[in-house]
């Protein structure tokens, strides 16, 4: 997506747009600590991927998993959800 | 055709003529009957609608709203702590323009638990974007479901409408009234034609975002949808008459109703149920020679100033009863109302009535009370009276208050 979709938009009745118009919402701004995934400890569940609230982790070639950190707010719902203990959440230096 | 039925078993049977694609149902007393009533008219393959049993109100409200997304029609019924629950989702259903149209059974809020009657719930959602419906009795609640979908499902309006009938007062009591079939309601409401559609092939995104930069003028929209309605209702009313025969304000927008209300120096105004009991009380009034008259809302919101302006202008004082109240200050209708009343430069006192909370009976007597009280103020000017001694809990039992010092 180019520009910003936001730039000359209307108000359409019930504010109804074109998908994917908040890709450029970079929400990752928001968060205070991200997640690091661990890849020797991954066994590929996906259970990360679909507890995720922002959609923000993706399935690699390699079947293991990694954060698109433009939209991860940081919650930690990964983390928590790993049964291997593959994510640990760190601080973000800001 | 003429039938004895009970106010749920005349709102499922307006609903039925309504056809409605969708209805998510969720059990809560006094409104059970009416989706029960639905479901057994589905069973009984009287009705073709999709009937979704959910697990909250907050999944009926959604499922409603997604359906209605997908451009159905829809249908739900709730009341009380049901429409606590359904009220955030249906502040989005006015933002994203989506018709909806709820059967509300009106009935008090906890705490403490009432399953009785009084217009709490429905006026705590005032500020939603949502078209209010009032019904004095079964054939108006009946008739309030033809209109709101033809009100709601407008192009210039997509607003969600709630239909309220009083509980157990309305809703359980039995009257003779006019039915219609789905054949006779094609010719006052017609399909569902949506604007815009969740359609895989043309996807769009509904009310999932907007920056500081945008969403005033969306809010903004619906504020002059929810104004537009005024005139659509006046419309509705008008072809309803001329279909079906019955008239409901047409003079006033089918916004309000007036009774003897011409020559009258004392008005009453008041929502629902209790105006039955209004009317039969003015009467007596009438025959000793006394200008007495009632002004019936029929919608809370959008709210009726300029019809109210014009009914109530040449009245001396005014009682609104009304069973509400916005806790820390007064009635929701007479804050309204004074608002719009003293904004057109008017100086009628207006005494605000807190009756009916939870199902407590209006008799007579409070009536009588009311108007006796109220006639004193002809000749006042508000600020001689004041705020606190405007309100006024008829009747308040002060014995059963708990003294300063009691736990």
């Amino acid at each position: 997506m180019t520009g910003d979709p936001y730039k000359d938009m209307k108000i359409t009745k019930g504010a109804v747009a074109k998908p994917g118009t908040t890709l450029v919402n970079k929400t990752g701004s928001w968060r205070s600590e991200k997640p690091i995934v661990d890849n020797k400890k991954c066994i590929g569940c996906g259970r990360c991927a679909k507890f995720c609230p922002d959609m923000a982790i993706k399935e690699t070639e390699e079947g293991k998993f990694e954060v698109d950190l433009d939209y991860c707010k940081g919650c930690g719902i990964c983390a928590e959800e790993c049964p291997v203990k593959a994510i640990t959440m760190e601080k973000e230096d800001k | 055709m003429k039938k004895m039925l009970a106010g749920y078993d005349a709102v499922a049977e307006a609903v039925k003529a309504c056809d409605p694609d969708v209805i998510p149902a969720y059990p809560i007393t006094p409104q059970t009957d009416i989706v029960e009533r639905i479901s057994e008219m589905i069973a009984d393959g009287e009705l073709t609608s999709e009937y979704v049993r959910v697990d909250s109100e907050f999944n009926a409200a959604s499922t409603a709203i997604g359906a209605s997304a997908a451009g159905a029609r829809i249908f739900t019924a709730t009341c009380s702590q049901g429409l606590k629950l359904m009220s955030e989702p249906i502040f989005s259903a006015s933002g994203m323009r989506l018709p909806l149209v709820l059967g509300i059974a009106n009935r008090s809020l906890s705490a403490p638990l009432s399953i009785w009657g009084d217009h709490t719930d429905t006026f705590a959602e005032r500020d939603g974007g949502m078209i209010q419906f009032y019904a004095e009795d079964v054939q108006e609640a009946m008739d309030n479901i033809a209109l709101a979908y033809r009100v709601a499902e407008d192009k210039d309006i997509l607003l969600p409408a709630l239909s309220c009938l009083d509980g157990f007062i309305l809703t359980h009591v039995q009257e003779k009234v006019d039915t219609f079939t789905q054949r006779e309601m094609k010719e006052f409401l017609p399909e569902r034609d949506p604007v815009h559609t969740l359609d895989p092939s043309n996807p769009t995104t509904m009310g999932a975002y907007a920056r500081p930069e945008h969403w005033t003028e969306t809010r903004y929209e619906v504020q002059r949808a929810v104004k537009r309605s005024k005139d659509k209702i006046g419309e509705a009313v008008e072809e309803f008459a001329d279909v079906f025969g019955r008239e409901y304000g047409l003079e006033h927008n089918g916004l309000l109703e007036t009774y003897r209300t011409e020559d009258a120096d004392v008005i009453i105004v008041a929502l629902g149920s209790v105006c039955g009991t209004i009317r039969y009380v003015i009467d007596e009034y009438r025959e000793k020679g006394e200008k007495v008259g009632l002004v019936k809302p029929r919608v809370y919101r959008p709210f009726p100033a300029e019809e109210l302006n014009k009914v109530l202008g040449d009245a001396e004082a005014i009682a609104v009863m009304e069973k509400d109240v916005s806790l820390g200050y007064q009635g929701g209708l007479a804050i309204d109302l004074k608002s719009a009343l003293y904004s057109n430069g008017s100086r009628i006192p207006v005494l605000n009535y807190i009756v009916g909370l939870a199902g407590r009976d209006v008799t007579k007597d409070v009536i009588k009370k009311v108007v006796e009280e109220t006639k004193e103020m002809r000749g006042k000017d508000p600020s001689d009276i004041g705020l606190e001694e405007e309100e006024r809990w008829e009747p308040l039992r002060e014995e059963l208050l708990p003294g300063d010092k009691d736990d």
